[in-house]
């Protein structure tokens, strides 16, 4: 274990927001799971028994018949809204009397930083790259990842939930978000400040960075295992595997998802249920290519000569 | 007063001046009199300064303790009049809300001040930029400390949209009527990123240098309009007309990209992200405020839409 380089990376002043992120989000993740928890025992309890739910105020916090349903903002939610500034300045001004913004040597388009990384937040996208060409993991990723969410609420047609923490209402779009936040983005965040060195090749934690280190990878593309030369047939069995994804993906989502979610698959309309349909695949797509890159040394899947996927 | 026969006479002489002298005693008397009695009133007055003029003119309303002040305190004030005068009890609960939304706008605004101090040290240009940083880390009274806050600000206003944006959904608080506020939300994220992304290069230092340029690589992969991206050479793209040019100002990261990128990220994006602000934090008021903590809802009591 090289502990020496493995406190240079996190200690390096633009990884420290990283550091702090990680046990931000457990905690943040902790106290969601435990009002959702709270709240999910007492929807079961009221579904248990109606009488109770007539009269029940419905949250999990207290509420007696006299006490007023209404708080002034001033000074209520003023002196938390106060006391939060207070408390971000404090360590802000503590995070900067203690830590320095980097800066680096004058820029130099003739010396190539190595490993040349882009600030943490987009290392994701980065990461990407390694398994797809720039215009789908600098491109058309980002792009379908800021319209899949922003078509959220329109697809999402579950009217539970709204307003308060639960799993049990909730379970596929929690679950899908979950997936999609930490298990894609946070975790490639990760990957790509810990775990990508020189080259951006694949430095477990503690291993020490080696400049000159060679990996010999074969990679090849899907259709040479199938012994497929020509270009014309290449772009065709790469247009079926890649149709192929679709359609039997969808097949699969769809008979799992009118099994498990049938109250969902039954108020979408066709538009909605598609559009989530292509987001999801899209988005399982990726987590299936970096493990044909990782385990088989697959490069592309799908070869023509405009672009290749 | 003219004297009716007067006419170059002596006594009339003297009667002027005793006049004017008697006049003169009584201003004399006068401030004797009256200016310590206006002293005593001023005095008594400043005790209460809530009851001068000046005061009564800034603030509308008195700030004793009771219902009526505690709302005109809010509804009278520009700065505090996004919020209702009252909320439901709960929605004050931070283990609820986390913070999070207001924390990225404060982190927004302290970003602001030190970014516009920063401005006065700092000239967008390849000669000066780079030595405008190391003067500013060196030599300008807390300069350092004022780099630092602007770097670590951003930095934590990333996360806390990350965590807002979370939060937002775990609660389900996207869903009707709040759709349209979301969408606004996520344009939000988008440019939080490009804010701070913009700022990267500005120091003008190698670290910047080579994030701008893996970064706008990518540009030149953008399908249609990229020359190294699909369908780019067909469509006529070549390094000097495409998307990427545009961003840079050139076919590489230099001069023009500098200027471009402290102008985004300066004026730009800050003019549009404080447009989409103003509608996102006027779109939670009327949407209903904050989303909860709401009752819970059970199952068997949704009722199905019309189709």
């Amino acid at each position: 274990m090289d502990w020496r380089q493995l406190w240079d990376i996190a200690s390096a002043p633009d990884n420290v927001p990283i550091v702090g992120m990680i046990p931000l989000l457990a905690f943040f993740i902790y106290l969601a799971w435990k009002q959702a928890r709270a709240n999910d025992r007492l929807i079961g309890e009221l579904e248990t028994n109606p009488a109770m739910a007539k009269t029940h105020h419905r949250k999990t916090w207290p509420f007696r018949p006299g006490w007023q349903k209404e708080v002034h903002v001033w000074p209520f939610l003023l002196r938390i809204e106060f006391l939060a500034a207070i408390i971000v300045t404090i360590i802000l001004m503590v995070w900067s009397i203690t830590l320095y913004a980097p800066l680096e040597e004058p820029s130099n388009p003739n010396l190539t930083m190595n490993p040349a990384k882009a600030p943490w937040y987009f290392l994701g996208l980065q990461e990407m790259l390694v398994y797809f060409d720039p215009w789908i993991a600098g491109v058309v990723m980002p792009t379908l990842i800021i319209i899949g969410l922003m078509v959220i609420p329109y697809i999402d047609t579950n009217p539970l939930g709204g307003g308060y923490y639960t799993w049990k209402q909730r379970k596929f779009s929690i679950g899908t978000f979950l997936f999609g936040f930490i298990v894609l983005w946070v975790s490639m965040i990760i990957i790509g400040t810990f775990i990508r060195g020189p080259g951006w090749q694949w430095f477990w934690p503690g291993q020490t960075w080696d400049h000159n280190r060679l990996i010999y990878e074969v990679n090849r593309d899907l259709p040479d295992i199938f012994g497929i030369t020509s270009n014309l047939a290449k772009g065709i069995f790469g247009a079926i595997v890649v149709g192929g994804y679709f359609a039997i993906g969808g097949f699969v989502l769809h008979a799992l998802f009118r099994r498990y979610n049938p109250n969902d698959y039954r108020r979408m309309s066709l538009l909605q249920y598609s559009i989530m349909q292509f987001f999801l695949l899209t988005m399982v797509a990726l987590p299936i290519k970096m493990l044909l890159r990782l385990m088989f040394h697959i490069k592309y899947v799908w070869i023509t000569p405009w672009f290749n996927v | 007063m003219p004297e009716e026969n007067g006419n170059g006479k002596n006594g009339n002489r003297v009667g002027l001046l005793e006049r004017v002298k008697a006049g003169v005693k009584e201003d004399v008397h006068s401030l004797k009199t009256d200016m310590p009695a206006k002293a005593k009133e001023q005095i008594d007055l400043l005790k209460d300064p809530t009851k001068t003029q000046v005061y009564t003119s800034i603030f509308r309303h008195k700030h004793d303790d009771t219902p009526r002040n505690r709302a005109l305190g809010v509804l009278s004030n520009v700065f505090l009049h996004l919020h209702p005068a009252k909320i439901n009890r709960d929605a004050v609960r931070y283990s609820y809300t986390w913070g999070m939304g207001g924390i990225t706008f404060y982190l927004f605004i302290v970003l602001t001040l030190t970014g516009v101090l920063l401005m006065f040290y700092y000239h967008p240009s390849k000669v000066q930029a780079f030595r405008d940083v190391l003067y500013l880390e060196h030599d300008v009274p807390f300069g350092k400390l004022l780099r630092n806050m602007h770097r670590w600000a951003a930095h934590l206003m990333v996360i806390a949209v990350w965590l807002h944006m979370f939060r937002v959904f775990l609660t389900g608080s996207y869903k009707k009527p709040r759709e349209f506020n979301w969408n606004i939300g996520v344009l939000l994220l988008v440019f939080t990123l490009l804010l701070s992304f913009t700022g990267y290069l500005l120091p003008d230092d190698q670290l910047g240098f080579w994030a701008v340029t893996v970064g706008t690589n990518m540009a030149r992969a953008t399908p249609g309009l990229g020359h190294e991206g699909p369908f780019g050479k067909q469509l006529g793209m070549t390094p000097y007309n495409d998307v990427r040019f545009g961003l840079l100002g050139g076919s590489i990261v230099d001069a023009n990209a500098l200027l471009r990128s402290y102008i985004w990220h300066c004026i730009g994006i800050p003019i549009v992200a404080s447009v989409l602000m103003i509608v996102h934090f006027w779109r939670v008021r009327k949407d209903g405020g904050i989303s909860g903590p709401a009752p819970v809802m059970l199952a068997s009591e949704v009722k199905e839409p019309r189709k």
